[in-house]
């Protein structure tokens, strides 16, 4: 192995710039003058006005539903995508479309639905946040799982068949459980994309049913408020948490495709 | 029982009843084709068309909203942004190379945390990674704090609502994108093929242009590209970071969907962003071809 030698420097360059800033937000969050300027004492109060502000309890509530909702529908849509995919399909068009959705740009798809919606006469609220959630969801979790298929043997699949199992029993007792890791894994990213996701939220919402994301933003767009730290420490941990579960999941630390 | 059916079973004939096909494909793909490609098509029709004078859409074909895209003030705003998102991908680029080279020298064990440490902020809230900035560089932030304290300088500067500022909100944003792709090109790299070079006496610089970075090309373009058009269409960072006195293309495409409510004009400035990541893929196509067929084993 060779030695580190002076790209320690540039390495610990790079964590310092991504986690000092967090670092920054969670002392904020424990500190009683509730500015980033001065350090007055040790508080939990922010955490405490953080429980008593309706709009985010709404707005968290509101992603709560968009969320699960989108894990729900991307999981089923992605799981059978990705399957079909791998089984039947040869042509990497359809391999793009299902991939384009996690490459486009979140403007572009945000604005397209907006007009899709608007072309159908569809009122807008957390309906139609949801079903531009699983667009995403559904290209993320066919790419987890497609991954994963590239290394489980079909032979199984194909025993259980000639052991007399119909393919609906075949799929569920053999393709499902050996997928299991990684549609879990997709699951817990989509739950973590869709709850942290603001710009397509953001077009495709009705202003009655303001998501978290939506509700930290007019907060944050009229400077620094106290409670966002404790909101955003409470987020960060939550983040980390679902993250780490699906990367050990997938037994993978990000470098795969 | 002997373990037999294993291998007769690999040469049967796989079942592909279309039954099956369509249980599989079609529920994912009808709803990409109706919720991904109906929008993208919806997008580029709207570009043809002229705006109503009260907002909506007139069916009169034009192409005034590509002419209008040329008129020098948004024309200023298309290279500014171009501008802003450029420096942001050359610094990722530089720190990212670093970064990922160091984390392919770790010990096996360590890469792996240092990746998750890596993608981590990447999965967190956008919003709340973009917040922590305004905190940072605050006149009377920990960062103008930290300096002045150091006596680097005497009174605090501007940093928040600046060029800068967007910058490194962007880089901030973006970078984890940029040494995923490196890291996955650099750690396919073989060492001895760079031992080799030096051995015939080619400086560290030498060796670096002509066998590492044209080997790991692919990797630095495609961390470019995920790092250039999100930064390109990002309207957040330049609103937040920038205070509004930076119009980026994102911010112009927001405002014409839901102010001005001049769609056309907002579809055509999108387009201009998938535009921008149309050509920057095909190079890729290209460049990660060329890169194959050159190392490929035995070449």
């Amino acid at each position: 192995m060779r030695r580190l030698g002076w790209l320690a420097v540039p390495l610990g360059a790079t964590m310092a710039f991504l986690y000092l800033p967090m670092l920054v937000l969670v002392v904020m969050s424990f500190n009683a003058s509730g500015t980033p300027y001065t350090w007055t004492g040790f508080t939990l109060g922010w955490y405490g006005e953080l429980a008593g502000n309706a709009q985010i309890l709404v707005g968290l509530v509101n992603t709560l539903i968009v969320a699960t909702g989108a894990t729900a529908g991307s999981v089923v849509l992605g799981t059978l995508l990705a399957i079909g995919l791998d089984r039947y399909v040869r042509r990497s068009i359809l391999d793009a479309l299902a991939i384009g959705p996690a490459i486009a740009p979140d403007i572009v798809m945000a604005i397209g639905l907006l007009a899709l919606f608007a072309t159908l006469g569809m009122t807008l609220g957390l309906h139609s946040v949801l079903l531009a959630h699983i667009v995403f969801g559904t290209a993320l979790v066919a790419a987890v799982v497609k991954a994963r298929l590239g290394h489980t043997d079909p032979s199984l699949e194909e025993a259980s068949r000639d052991l007399g199992a119909t393919a609906t029993e075949t799929f569920f007792r053999i393709t499902v459980p050996t997928l299991a890791p990684a549609i879990v894994a997709g699951a817990l990213l989509v739950f973590t994309l869709s709850m942290d996701e603001f710009v397509i939220a953001f077009f495709t919402n009705g202003p009655s049913t303001p998501t978290l994301p939506i509700v930290i933003y007019s907060m944050v767009r009229f400077g620094v408020t106290p409670e966002i730290n404790a909101l955003a420490t409470i987020l960060l941990l939550l983040t980390f948490t679902i993250v780490i579960a699906a990367q050990r999941l997938t037994g993978l630390g990000g470098s795969a495709e | 029982m002997t373990p037999g059916p294993v291998a007769p079973a690999r040469g049967a004939p796989r079942r592909r009843g279309l039954t099956e096909r369509v249980i599989f494909l079609g529920p994912g793909l009808l709803y990409l084709v109706v919720f991904f490609l109906v929008p993208l098509a919806i997008i580029a029709g709207i570009s043809f068309l002229e705006r109503g004078r009260f907002g909506g859409i007139v069916f009169a074909p034009t192409l005034d909203n590509f002419a209008r895209a040329l008129d020098p003030i948004y024309l200023r705003v298309l290279t500014s942004s171009i501008g802003l998102a450029l420096v942001t991908t050359i610094l990722a680029l530089f720190l990212g190379y670093l970064t990922a080279w160091g984390i392919a020298r770790l010990p096996r064990r360590w890469r792996t945390i240092a990746l998750i440490l890596v993608v981590l902020p990447f999965w967190t809230n956008f919003l709340i990674r973009t917040y922590a900035w305004i905190v940072i560089l605050n006149s009377q932030g920990p960062l103008n704090g930290a300096l002045v304290g150091l006596g680097v300088i005497a009174q605090p500067l501007e940093l928040l609502y600046t060029p800068g500022a967007v910058v490194a909100g962007l880089l901030y944003a973006y970078l984890p994108l940029m040494i995923l792709p490196l890291y996955a090109a650099i750690e396919r790299l073989d060492p001895e093929l760079r031992e080799a070079a030096a051995n015939l006496g080619a400086t560290p610089i030498r060796v670096f242009l002509t066998i590492t970075l044209p080997q790991t090309l692919p990797g630095v373009i495609i961390g470019s590209i995920f790092v250039f058009v999100p930064s390109l269409g990002n309207f957040i960072v330049p609103e937040l970071l920038g205070g509004g006195k930076l119009i980026m293309v994102g911010n112009l495409i927001r405002d014409q969907f839901l102010k001005a409510r001049d769609w056309p004009f907002g579809s055509v400035l999108a387009l201009a962003v998938i535009a921008a990541l149309a050509v920057l893929l095909v190079v890729q196509a290209q460049v990660s071809r060329r890169t194959a067929t050159t190392t490929a084993p035995g070449a």
